[in-house]
């Protein structure tokens, strides 16, 4: 791969950029590490490589707002290096990485550990997300600004509860201060108790503990309570129900502000796929029934879900060995979020630049990010992909430490060509195809 | 489903014994059938008890949760049928030195068994056990979690065979905490499979799973309507640790209203039989009278546990020829 800023054009491609609403056949030049032009290529400038993207789709760079690294702290799930190559493979260029590391992301000391990290794998972007509260212990809040200072996307306590009511109260004021925003995955612990999979049909049948829908929605209510009492910004991420939708959406009607994102698995599986004690769909939030799943997918096709995630949890083989309760939550997924987005366009949810717009310019805006789309003269991220390839997934092939995914065998259409992070290119097909 | 065909072999053979789900009723009659001819063997004071079915024949009970009762009778059911038998306890030791279940299963496997009776707290966990253990070896859910429990079904249905001998007219009544009961999870899918007329559960709502209906049965939160000419009461035993708190206010009122006395039994048929897992709470499940009364049947259960173990022990592991065994072994 090219560690060098040479200059590129990318030519004959299918230019989707929905922060600009482009869906145009259009060229695209780089130069410097930053978008030169778009269309006409400007006199006087000769690329020094050429992509052919004939019958590709050129957009910006995806930009993932929750992927769990694992390091500091979990290496033999995941490094930095390993999952920012995972990244690059799959058109991502930015991923905002969780603070339950360990050490938790609670310091600036430990953001520049990751950014450093980062930097010298060089495959992608990793941003931080700062922990709400000391080591996550839901008790004491952390320091907040010093975690905007060096750079923080915003914080949040990664699924961990807080201890009470009260304190939830103090860290949205305290975050607010600041104009920091909180992401929270809405949990009621105690409603939720030992729960593993959806409280349904099959956690009945099976005997598996019940995580009910309103461990989610009571907590949506609670938070959407506390938003409005403090004015403070919450994200809602990975959303599973369809009442919580319903409430989200409500709210945002009433003038709180609030913003949603959904994994992108939640938009395919239901509690059935763990019908047979599948710890590959053993998931946190679980896979709810058919029909929040078609909420969920309304949701993202009409914008009250305004982007979606991988939620990437890569583990070593082990972590899923177990009996279902006792085995490890979560999916290595960063190599089917685009896939699998696209699988909703090819099921007629949405459309392309709708979809592409929920990995880019939705996950941006959430964030605050200047990424995400493709402005003259903007960082040159970029994900170029061929439409049209089919390609079934291997999970021994993946690039990813974690080969947990329960999409092993699936059939996908829309493959990743090239990924250009900051004007580099850090992930290439052709030139793959050609070196075999 | 996986583990459907999980404990069946290619041509149909029982494998496995995990679940009561996926097995037919010809299947069922069959474990039925060997279990009374076992239970014979016991009768008349015969001197020998012992038949050389499983002679040679190593079988660990795998107990991950305590269970002096459960694996007694396995314990027995192995020795008559004169295998040679392994008990390990493995309620926390072994976890407790960061042994992951697959090491324990690597372990016992070298150890050359040739069965594995598995007991263990989490749902799920037998079946996890027979998809990674050796091809060589069966395994007996002797309770997994809040799942299944179907050896306890199906001595269950061998009681209610010698008392009623046909399953088809029957209305059963299941009462007590359904929620966390692996042994009515089992009981439900064996009575639907063997095709009897109604299955009822009785429970207040905070012991009843979610839409207890899809399991196949009518539910009931008064337990005067829902035994109303009944045939068969299964009554459940009530954890401890479950008796007061969040789910019930307390055994007092656990007994007034879902207690099983004379009185409430005269709504069944009067030939009703009243069956209870063991060990019974009295004054909690049912009064003393009904547990010794004339429709219990409750000491009957426990000596056919031991023959429809030694039915399905025997039936799994006579399913794969001697010669296909050593050559996976080796």
């Amino acid at each position: 791969m090219s560690s060098t800023n040479q200059s590129i054009s990318i030519i004959n491609g299918r230019l989707i950029d929905p922060a600009n609403q482009i869906d145009d056949m259009l060229d695209l030049h780089i130069s410097q590490g930053h978008i030169l032009a778009i269309g006409e290529k400007p006199s006087g400038f000769e690329a020094e490589k050429l992509i052919d993207a004939t019958g590709r789709i050129i957009c910006p760079g995806l930009i993932d707002l929750s992927a769990r690294l694992r390091e500091p702290g979990f290496e033999p799930k995941g490094t930095i290096a390993s999952e920012t190559r995972a990244a690059a493979y799959s058109g991502i260029t930015t991923l905002v990485t969780l603070p339950d590391t360990n050490p938790v992301i609670d310091t600036p000391a430990v953001m520049e550990l990751i950014r450093r990290r980062a930097k010298q794998s060089a495959h992608a972007r990793v941003l931080c997300l700062g922990a709400l509260t000391k080591n996550l212990n839901g008790k004491e809040l952390s320091e907040m600004a010093a975690l905007q200072n060096a750079g923080c996307v915003a914080v949040t306590n990664a699924g961990k509860p807080l201890g009470n009511t009260l304190i939830e109260r103090r860290a949205l004021e305290y975050a607010s201060t600041f104009g920091i925003k909180v992401f929270i995955k809405p949990e009621d612990r105690h409603l939720r108790n030992d729960g593993c999979v959806h409280e349904g049909i099959i956690s009945s049948r099976l005997g598996l503990p019940g995580y009910p829908e309103a461990a989610e929605t009571v907590a949506v209510a609670r938070d959407i309570a506390l938003a409005e009492a403090t004015g403070a910004h919450i994200h809602f991420q990975c959303i599973s129900t369809a009442k919580s939708v319903n409430k989200i959406n409500r709210a945002c009607h009433d003038g709180i502000n609030l913003t949603v994102d959904v994994a992108a698995h939640q938009l395919h599986l239901t509690e059935m796929d763990a019908d047979d004690f599948n710890t590959l769909c053993h998931v946190d939030p679980p896979f709810r029934t058919l029909r929040d799943r078609e909420a969920l997918r309304q949701a993202v096709a009409t914008g009250s879900i305004q982007a979606i995630c991988s939620d990437h949890q890569p583990h070593e083989p082990d972590a899923k060995d177990h009996p279902f309760p006792d085995s490890e939550t979560g999916i290595s997924a960063l190599e089917t979020l685009l896939p699998l987005t696209l699988k909703l366009v090819d099921e007629k949810v949405l459309d392309l630049p709708t979809a592409i717009a929920r990995l880019t310019i939705g996950p941006a805006t959430i964030a605050n990010l200047p990424f995400g789309r493709l402005d003259q003269g903007r960082t040159a991220d970029v994900c170029i992909f061929d439409p049209d390839s089919h390609w079934q997934l291997n999970a021994n092939e993946m690039i990813s430490h974690g080969r947990n995914t329960p999409f092993a065998n699936w059939e996908f259409r829309g493959k990743v060509t090239q990924t250009l992070f900051e004007g580099r290119i850090t992930y290439d097909l052709d030139t793959q195809h050609e070196r075999q | 489903m996986m583990y459907r065909d999980h404990q069946l072999t290619e041509d149909g053979k029982l494998k496995h014994f995990l679940s009561i789900e996926g097995l037919n009723k010809t299947l069922l009659t069959e474990i039925l059938d060997l279990a009374e001819s076992f239970t014979s063997l016991a009768d008349h004071g015969r001197a020998v008890k012992k038949v050389p079915l499983l002679r040679g024949k190593t079988i660990t009970n795998l107990f991950f949760e305590n269970s002096t009762r459960t694996r007694t009778t396995f314990e027995l059911a192995a020795k008559r049928l004169s295998a040679d038998v392994l008990n390990l306890n493995i309620s926390t030791s072994a976890t407790s030195k960061g042994e992951s279940l697959l090491d324990t299963l690597r372990n016992l496997e070298a150890m050359h068994c040739d069965m594995f009776v598995v007991r263990h707290a989490s749902s799920g966990a037998a079946h996890f056990i027979a998809n990674h253990c050796a091809p060589h070896i069966s395994v007996i859910n002797a309770g997994d979690g809040s799942h299944s429990h179907p050896t306890q079904a199906m001595l269950d249905m061998l009681t209610i065979r010698q008392h009623k001998s046909d399953f088809t007219p029957l209305r059963v009544a299941i009462v007590g905490d359904i929620l966390h009961s692996r042994v009515a999870r089992s009981q439900i899918l064996a009575l639907n499979t063997l095709g009897v007329t109604e299955v009822r559960v009785i429970a207040p709502r905070t012991l009843l799973p979610y839409d207890a209906r899809s399991l196949g049965v009518h539910v009931f939160t008064d337990l005067h309507e829902g035994i109303e000419d009944v045939d068969v009461i299964i009554m459940l035993r009530l954890q401890k640790e479950r008796m007061t708190g969040a789910l019930l206010p307390s055994e007092h009122e656990y007994f007034n209203l879902y207690g099983l006395t004379e009185d409430k039994l005269h709504l069944a048929k009067p030939d009703v039989i009243v069956m209870h897992p063991g060990p019974i709470n009295r004054g909690v499940e049912m009064d003393s009278a009904v547990a010794d009364g004339k429709h219990s049947v409750i000491l009957e259960q426990v000596s056919n546990g031991i023959a429809i173990r030694m039915a399905v022990m025997s039936i799994c592991l006579g399913s794969r020829p001697e010669h296909q065994r050593r050559e996976e072994t080796a």
